[in-house]
């Protein structure tokens, strides 16, 4: 069978669909962005107040975000809902162990309070003009490299 | 129109940032069934960039099935431009009176902006060294214990996880240890 003609404005449907889809996840990411800015979770200052804990201020946003989510998500998932393209809300579950939580953890930790900075804030904090931040991702995407070469050797 | 612009310019209180951060994860869920997590397009980047002969085999992986991420990462830098440039508030980070002698202890005054001056001095190799270091641990540490603050604390909590648990646990005492012991020793190269 020869391949089906290609008619302009029908078969170009599916790519500008997906452009569509991809410009949600965009939105939301903006949306992300500015809340990180405007609840100073993106300051270095509010991180160094929160590891020795000097203001409720970060463990209030923590705890309150994770409430929420808490709530929502149970809501959603109780609901029986499907998401928007028809599929069954899951959550994939999160791989059993303790040792890389422990290692792994704690390692991201002491890298946060360095800088003063985890991934989301990275990405954010570039958007607004702190252009050392990009040292700090050039190193990331070192160290996230670094874990694939030496992923075999390392205790899970 | 004034006070419009002050407002959107003033920090928000915990109490309204903190749901809208936990509304993310439904959220994402509702649209499209996806995992909120940040630290993942690390890894994405890395398969995006690293060329196919030089590949370890944790970024062989279909990455276009995660370009939703990555354009979701994308949203985080506009976001950073409209709310920290566009919008970038006047005022230094409200901190405690003890927040603000400790981190006049480091060396570092408190103006207004996101990362202190001392911090962004990249003529000053002790700055190279603490954001190298810094990024580093971050990159290696989020894929090894499988998530950050995003796909963890809010996610993996929100989820009742252990493993998340776990990981949210060590993130912080990782955090304490190196804000209270590492941070000065490196403030003590740079200031």
């Amino acid at each position: 069978m020869s391949a089906p003609a290609r008619i302009p404005g029908v078969h170009e449907q599916p790519a500008v669909r997906a452009a569509a889809g991809l410009l949600v996840y965009l939105m939301i990411g903006v949306y992300f962005g500015v809340v990180l800015i405007r609840s100073e979770a993106a300051s270095w200052y509010r991180i160094q107040e929160m590891f020795r804990f000097q203001s409720f201020h970060m463990y209030g946003l923590i705890g309150s975000a994770v409430l929420t989510g808490m709530l929502t998500t149970w809501l959603l998932r109780r609901s029986g809902a499907r998401s928007l393209d028809g599929q069954t809300i899951t959550v994939t579950p999160k791989e059993r162990g303790w040792a890389r939580y422990v290692l792994g953890g704690a390692t991201f930790g002491i890298g946060w309070g360095l800088a003063g900075v985890c991934p989301g804030p990275i990405f954010t904090l570039l958007g607004a003009g702190v252009w050392p931040m990009l040292v700090v991702l050039a190193f990331a995407l070192l160290g996230t490299w670094l874990y694939g070469a030496l992923r075999r050797h390392l205790p899970h | 129109m004034t006070d419009l612009l002050d407002l959107l310019r003033s920090p928000w209180p915990w109490w309204l940032s903190g749901p809208l951060i936990g509304l993310t994860v439904p959220l994402l869920l509702w649209i499209g069934n996806r995992g909120f997590g940040v630290s993942a397009n690390l890894r994405h980047a890395c398969a995006v960039l690293l060329p196919d002969a030089a590949k370890p085999s944790f970024f062989r992986y279909d990455w276009r099935a995660e370009r939703w991420n990555l354009t979701f990462a994308a949203g985080l830098i506009l976001g950073g431009t409209l709310a920290g440039l566009l919008l970038a508030s006047p005022e230094p980070t409200r901190l405690s009176a003890a927040g603000v002698a400790s981190v006049n202890a480091l060396g570092v005054q408190v103006r207004p902006g996101l990362v202190p001056a001392e911090l962004g001095d990249l003529s000053n190799p002790g700055v190279w060294l603490l954001l190298g270091v810094s990024g580093l641990l971050v990159g290696f540490g989020t894929r090894y214990g499988g998530g950050c603050t995003s796909g963890h604390a809010i996610t993996g909590l929100s989820t009742l996880q252990a493993p998340s648990l776990i990981a949210t646990v060590s993130f912080f005492a990782g955090g304490i240890l190196s804000a209270n012991l590492l941070l000065p020793a490196f403030m003590a190269v740079i200031a």
